[in-house]
């Protein structure tokens, strides 16, 4: 709340400065401010040692990447779901990158412009096991934890509405609070974004006695978020997150990055070097990108994927030409 | 001579010298000052909104809200609009504030009593529950209700219960309702009649002691009256009240009335925090009227109860009352705790989820402070009201 007020008093007092150049702004601070969340395994939560991890976060390093040819020199400022576009309209931060749901109203009544989606998602259900709930049809009456101020709440409305069934919301602010309301029985079900269910389940004391019902009720293309206005800062975020998955589509991945330099073919050629000066940058953005954080998919299975915890499939997030729907405008 | 003391008279300042004219001109400066001031703020914010593309304005509050509530005292639903979710919020936030300024008062009184009391365990067990439940945040207190006694409560399918009728669980306390259908409604009818009958009967009752002297047994009738109306009532609609009773259905208990989880913390610790500052208010009312008084009071023959009644009670409540309002204002305004554990109040659903869901920040935030400080001033100007009857009448 706090973060809130001091934001709406920057929209009072200060405004100009951020509606100024915002890359400017960055490269003269030496870092990016992102907005991540408050801590969701696999999207972005700091490990043991203080270091942010997650999908998001690499969106942020390589944004950081490009623009000033480090991906560490990014600022995260942890945001509840509350607080992040007023964060981000007020200046506070520079990029939002906390997988935030794009749609109408937050694109076009926010002032804000979502600038791609880096992971595709769809709301979901976990319950207990000793329930016997098989499908999210049998939970009529049900009491269910969900977040304040997630499209989550409006879907989970219209779901239960259109199937003529009753449910009791127990709202609160954080999606840690969602989990321990889960884990102590406060709620039957839990219900997010099924990334985030299964992110959530690892936390829990017996994950095994949870299960996550097949249901996807809705649409969720998560994606990072720039102010309105702001062109040039819009389109280095929008083709931070193309090149990672061109590099993905082309082959070009973290370890081989420096063969390829030498390749023939004339679209990695594009990819790796030149093109910069278009978007304000130095030509080797998309080389300090892929070299420092990764191509799409190697993000995706260090955080979320086959590599980590979470074991996620990559399902949607496949690329378009293997079975997905990942796909991203050519660069030339 | 004559010529001297006319030089005498002082002679009367220029107007722009006048203390009258020079008080009302700085006066006017400091307001036109503020008035640019905020003038300027709320022009430049307006103008940035625009910049950006922020919608404003409160066409907002006519939209469809399309998000469930917890706990509504009038109907909502998912189809409602933004501004019935403010409502919502706001009844949440008046029943937590209500509830928590009757029981505060209530134990804050009898706590404050205890302490002066001669029994060294009695005012020793108040005056540890003072120190207490004053010098821990309320935030923690709230976190502890909630988090540390509310929630290892078994689940549902093992509530704690009493017979077939209270239940107690993680999900909350459920009780059963009467129904007004039956015998209850004429019940509530007899009781209202016998509220306003005492009333009246207290009216008499003092006016015949001013005029004769002669003392009536008020607060013996007040009861009688007040248990037997209702009793009488319920006699004569043939002994019978229908009970709604909660009952397991599905994932949860259905049908009667259900306290959840996060008003029973949020209460209780609102409660026992204020009862603390209420119960030093009232200790402090009563020592302030010396021992004199009482010993005059008893002196002229007056009982003990007597004593009590007509001297120490309204003498101490002069003292009582300024402080025992800035502690309601304070219960009302940390209500707004609420949304640490996720109790539907105004700050929670309005200045939360309605906020996030339309992004109208700026119109947002100034209804929630606007409602804030209406409370806030209409309880002060009740206090104040209430302390100037109660003022010394000065003859």
């Amino acid at each position: 709340m706090k973060k809130l007020a001091a934001s709406l008093i920057a929209i009072a007092c200060i405004g100009g400065v951020a509606s100024a150049d915002t890359l400017e702004a960055v490269k003269k601070n030496g870092h990016v401010k992102c907005g991540v969340t408050t801590g969701l395994p696999g999207f972005s939560a700091a490990d043991e040692k203080g270091v942010w991890r997650g999908i998001d976060v690499d969106i942020c390093r390589g944004v950081a990447a490009a623009v000033l040819g480090d991906a560490n020199k990014v600022k995260y400022t942890p945001l509840t779901a509350k607080e992040r576009f007023t964060a981000l309209q007020s200046g506070e931060i520079d990029m939002l990158s906390r997988n935030t749901t794009w749609t109408l109203t937050r694109d076009a009544s926010l002032g804000l412009n979502f600038t791609g989606v880096n992971y595709y998602d769809g709301q979901g259900f976990m319950v207990n096991k000793n329930l016997g709930v098989k499908s999210a049809l049998e939970l009529d009456g049900a009491a269910i934890c969900i977040q304040a101020g997630t499209t989550t709440e409006l879907n989970l409305a219209d779901y239960f509405k259109s199937h003529n069934m009753k449910y009791r919301a127990v709202t609160y602010d954080s999606s840690d609070q969602t989990i321990k309301g889960f884990e102590a029985g406060r709620c039957d079900v839990l219900t997010s974004d099924q990334s985030q269910l299964y992110a959530l389940r690892i936390r829990l004391a017996k994950p095994e006695d949870a299960v996550v019902l097949p249901e996807i009720i809705s649409k969720e293309p998560l994606g990072p978020v720039v102010r309105q206005g702001d062109d040039k800062w819009f389109n280095i975020v929008k083709w931070t997150l193309f090149a990672m998955i061109n590099a993905e589509e082309l082959g070009v991945s973290s370890s081989n990055i420096k063969e390829m330099k030498k390749s023939k073919n004339p679209a990695i050629q594009r990819l790796i070097t030149g093109q910069g000066e278009k978007l304000g940058l130095s030509d080797d953005w998309s080389y300090n990108i892929i070299s420092q954080v990764g191509n799409y998919g190697e993000i995706f299975d260090r955080n979320v994927g086959a590599g980590s915890p979470l074991k996620i499939e990559r399902g949607l997030n496949q690329l378009w030409n293997k079975g997905g729907i990942m796909y991203a405008p050519p660069i030339r | 001579m004559n010529q001297a003391s006319n030089n005498n008279n002082p002679e009367k300042p220029s107007f722009f010298n006048s203390p009258q004219f020079r008080s009302i001109a700085a006066q006017a400066l400091l307001l036109a000052a503020m008035g640019v001031f905020f003038y300027f703020i709320i022009q430049n914010m307006l103008a940035n909104m625009e910049a950006r593309g922020i919608t404003t304005g409160f066409a907002f509050l006519h939209e469809k809200a399309g998000f469930g509530i917890l706990q509504t005292l009038i109907p909502y639903s998912e189809d409602s609009t933004y501004g019935r979710t403010f409502i919502v919020g706001l009844l949440n936030t008046l029943l937590v504030s209500g509830l928590g300024i009757v029981f505060a008062s209530i134990l804050g009184f009898i706590i404050g009593v205890a302490r002066l009391s001669k029994n060294w365990l009695v005012s020793h067990i108040a005056g540890v529950y003072i120190e207490t439940f004053r010098n821990i945040p309320l935030l923690l207190q709230i976190f502890f209700w909630y988090f540390a006694v509310i929630r290892p409560l078994p689940s549902p399918r093992q509530s704690l219960s009493i017979g077939d009728w209270i239940f107690l669980n993680v999900r909350g306390l459920y009780l059963p309702r009467p129904e007004l259908e039956s015998g209850f409604g004429w019940m509530l009818a007899a009781l209202a009649i016998a509220i306003v009958a005492v009333l009246l009967l207290r009216r008499w009752a003092i006016r015949r002691h001013y005029e004769t002297g002669k003392t009536f047994p008020l607060l013996l009738t007040s009861i009688v009256i007040l248990v037997g109306l209702p009793l009488l009532a319920y006699l004569a609609s043939g002994g019978t009240i229908a009970w709604d009773r909660p009952v397991l259905k599905g994932f949860n208990f259905q049908g009667g009335i259900t306290v959840i989880p996060e008003l029973l913390a949020l209460l209780i610790a609102l409660t026992i925090y204020t009862a603390a500052f209420i119960a030093e208010t009232v200790r402090a009312g009563i020592l302030s009227v010396s021992r004199g008084q009482t010993e005059a009071a008893l002196a002229l023959g007056l009982t003990q109860t007597q004593t009590l009644n007509m001297v120490i009670i309204p003498q101490a409540l002069r003292v009582i009352i300024p402080p025992l309002t800035s502690q309601y204002l304070n219960l009302v305004k940390n209500s707004s705790l609420a949304t640490a554990i996720g109790y539907p109040d105004l700050v929670s659903v309005f200045m939360g989820t309605t906020l996030n869901q339309t992004g109208q920040a700026v119109e947002i935030i100034s209804m929630t402070m606007g409602v804030y400080l209406t409370i806030s001033l209409l309880i002060s100007a009740f206090m104040n009201w209430y302390n100037h009857k109660m003022a010394l009448v000065e003859r």
